[in-house]
């Protein structure tokens, strides 16, 4: 007990003292929050809108003040011909348009098909896609205004709705994503440098020929920077609800504890690389591209895992992220607890036992 | 120096796949020796070190270490074994005192013992006035020599020293000596490995190991007998190049 008392507060020395790298492991993870969640946002805002119409009447007006009645889109056209669209968008003053047929409100009065075509910038496809929904959504609620008033006249389509993030704010779906992706990477780098290092300057030998057990040697390792993560998860959190102004529907003590869960995690991780490589720069890139890609595509951070194809939906079963996106998303934005993230807890409790037994074992595997 | 035997080695091997690092070497060390055991790089002498400290299984023969077997008594060879690299194993970003305590408590030393330990330590090596510095800002022959005294600090039997004196200046290298022969004096075996030939004359016996075997074996003025050569270098060299007519009988002398 006494030599793991010593190693920790050897450990605890290592972070302490070297200020630079305790702030980078603090403040990263805070300020790559920061930058991805401005960088990455999928809000539409101020969508530069042309809108052809070639006969101007009530219902196209109506729709027109629609339009430009929300933040989402700004008109910045409005044309009588078709053909002065591809001028518009090819120098990029338009990100999309609003094509009405001529006799638009006569159709609609008459119950026949009143036609609207929704045309966006395709070159950024996900942006596109917003846009469409977007404007889709003003024409549809115009539409369901119509029914209303003219029962059975016009054709009803159904509303899409988002559930849960009704502003569609897109932070609160990152923000949640974010968390894992800067917690793995910290968690497992710092874990494979500090062993690498020690592996490096010749401290790891001196270790290993001492009477410490394989697993004291990992608990001594994990411990500390189980500390430092667990300061990083606390500022993401305040961050996210003080500057993205996420909600936290759910428990607080429960997202701090699934956090150390997840961190410890990627800390056997950085471990596992660690101890099958011998320098810092190779652990360094290992624990990067091993953890930064997979859960960058993998997690549902970004990419939504449901839409992938099974064989990359198969694969994200092994990143810890994903779990712990699903776990953080439904305890900030359902507000919902164990008893429904009860599965993804187990996993991340699984994968944290499969990994420290992995890593006691591949340190016994150096030692035969 | 008595006769009882704290290293015993026969038929040591270890094989890595199709590669014999280590094949069939057998040797004792005494109690109390200072045993040199030479050889040229990748002659196969860290992978018989690392075997005699519990960090390699071997693949064949048979050992024993402080009186414990190397197949099935690692752990309690730990305790009774020091070990110093040629990278001296302390940590750079810890005060003296600090690494003493650190070592202190692996190998299970109440903090009254490694209080007391640290004091006569650093009061041996005239070391008072660093306790608090940082190992980093000392000077490379002062951390040798505290790393050298941190790995007897659990008052090992045997301390296991790899190329210790590799980089330093001869004056330090002499110092460092002068460290072994006291240990040696009080009592500890000391199995050192060195590939500076001056330092093998201050060995009792030494082993010298070419091609995982070793080639020859005996106290230096034996083996300068043995070779008919003035220094324990040449006898070194007449061995390493293999066109040179071997000494008959220099396996086991």
């Amino acid at each position: 007990m006494t030599a793991l008392l010593g190693l920790l507060r050897k450990e605890a020395y290592h972070i302490l003292r070297d200020r630079r790298t305790l702030a980078v492991i603090v403040w990263m993870p805070i300020v790559q929050v920061i930058i991805f969640g401005y960088a990455i946002r999928t809000d539409v805002d101020h969508v530069r809108l042309a809108i052809v119409d070639p006969v101007p009447d009530e219902d196209t007006i109506a729709l027109r003040g629609r339009f430009g009645a929300t933040d989402t889109f700004q008109i910045i056209a409005v044309t009588p011909r078709v053909s002065t669209l591809e001028e518009l968008f090819s120098s990029g003053a338009a990100q999309g348009a609003v094509v009405f047929e001529a006799g638009f409100a006569d159709h609609v009065a008459r119950g026949l098909p009143a036609r609207v075509m929704l045309v966006t910038d395709a070159t950024e496809p996900n942006t596109g896609s917003m846009v469409q929904n977007y404007a889709l959504a003003v024409v549809q609620r115009y539409e369901a205004e119509l029914q209303t008033r003219r029962p059975g006249g016009v054709r009803i389509v159904p509303e899409v709705r988002t559930a849960f993030n009704p502003t569609r704010a897109s932070s609160n779906l990152f923000v949640p994503g974010l968390m894992a992706f800067v917690l793995t990477i910290i968690s497992s780098l710092m874990t494979a440098i500090s062993l690498t290092r020690e592996k490096e300057t010749g401290t790891m030998e001196a270790l290993l020929v001492s009477p410490l057990r394989p697993w004291q040697i990992i608990v001594g390792k994990v411990t500390p920077y189980l500390a430092v993560g667990f300061v990083s998860v606390i500022g993401v959190v305040l961050e996210a609800r003080l500057v993205f102004h996420v909600p936290l529907r759910g428990s607080m003590t429960l997202l701090l504890g699934e956090g150390l869960l997840f961190i410890l995690v990627s800390l056997s991780l950085g471990i596992l690389v660690s101890a099958r490589t011998s320098s810092q720069r190779v652990a360094m890139m290992a624990a990067l591209v091993g953890t930064m890609l997979p859960t960058m595509l993998l997690s549902g951070f970004i990419f939504p895992v449901e839409s992938m194809p099974w064989p990359l939906r198969a694969a994200s079963v092994v990143v810890p992220a994903k779990w712990f996106v699903t776990v953080a998303r439904g305890i900030m934005l359902k507000g919902i607890g164990l008893r429904y993230l009860w599965r993804e807890t187990l996993v991340l409790a699984a994968m944290a036992l499969v990994l420290l037994t992995l890593s006691t074992r591949s340190f016994k595997a150096r030692l035969e | 120096m008595n006769d009882e035997l704290v290293i015993e080695a026969h038929d040591l091997t270890r094989r890595f796949g199709d590669f014999t690092a280590v094949d069939r070497i057998s040797f004792d060390v005494r109690a109390g020796e200072v045993f040199g055991f030479l050889g040229a790089n990748g002659a196969g002498k860290t992978t018989a070190i690392r075997m005699l400290t519990g960090l390699l299984a071997p693949s064949g023969g048979q050992a024993s270490v402080a009186g414990h077997d190397v197949y099935t008594e690692s752990e309690a060879i730990k305790r009774d074994i020091g070990y110093m690299s040629q990278r001296f194993s302390l940590y750079e970003d810890l005060t003296v005192s600090e690494n003493i305590r650190l070592y202190g408590g692996i190998y299970d030393l109440t903090d009254r013992e490694i209080r007391g330990r640290t004091d006569r330590l650093l009061t041996r090596l005239g070391l008072q006035h660093i306790a608090r510095s940082l190992v980093r800002s000392i000077p490379l022959g002062w951390r040798q020599k505290l790393a050298f005294s941190v790995a007897l600090l659990h008052e090992p039997a045997i301390v296991f020293l790899d190329e210790p004196t590799s980089g330093v200046d001869p004056i330090t290298r002499r110092q460092f000596w002068e460290l072994i022969y006291e240990a040696a004096s009080a009592g500890t075996t000391v199995f050192v490995t060195t590939h500076y030939m001056d330092e093998a004359e201050y060995c009792d016996r030494v082993s010298i190991m070419t091609a995982g075997a070793i080639g020859a074996m005996g106290t230096p003025g034996d083996l300068k007998k043995q070779f008919g050569v003035e220094s324990v270098e040449d006898v070194f060299v007449k061995l390493a190049r293999p066109g040179d007519a071997r000494v008959p009988g220099s396996a086991a002398p």
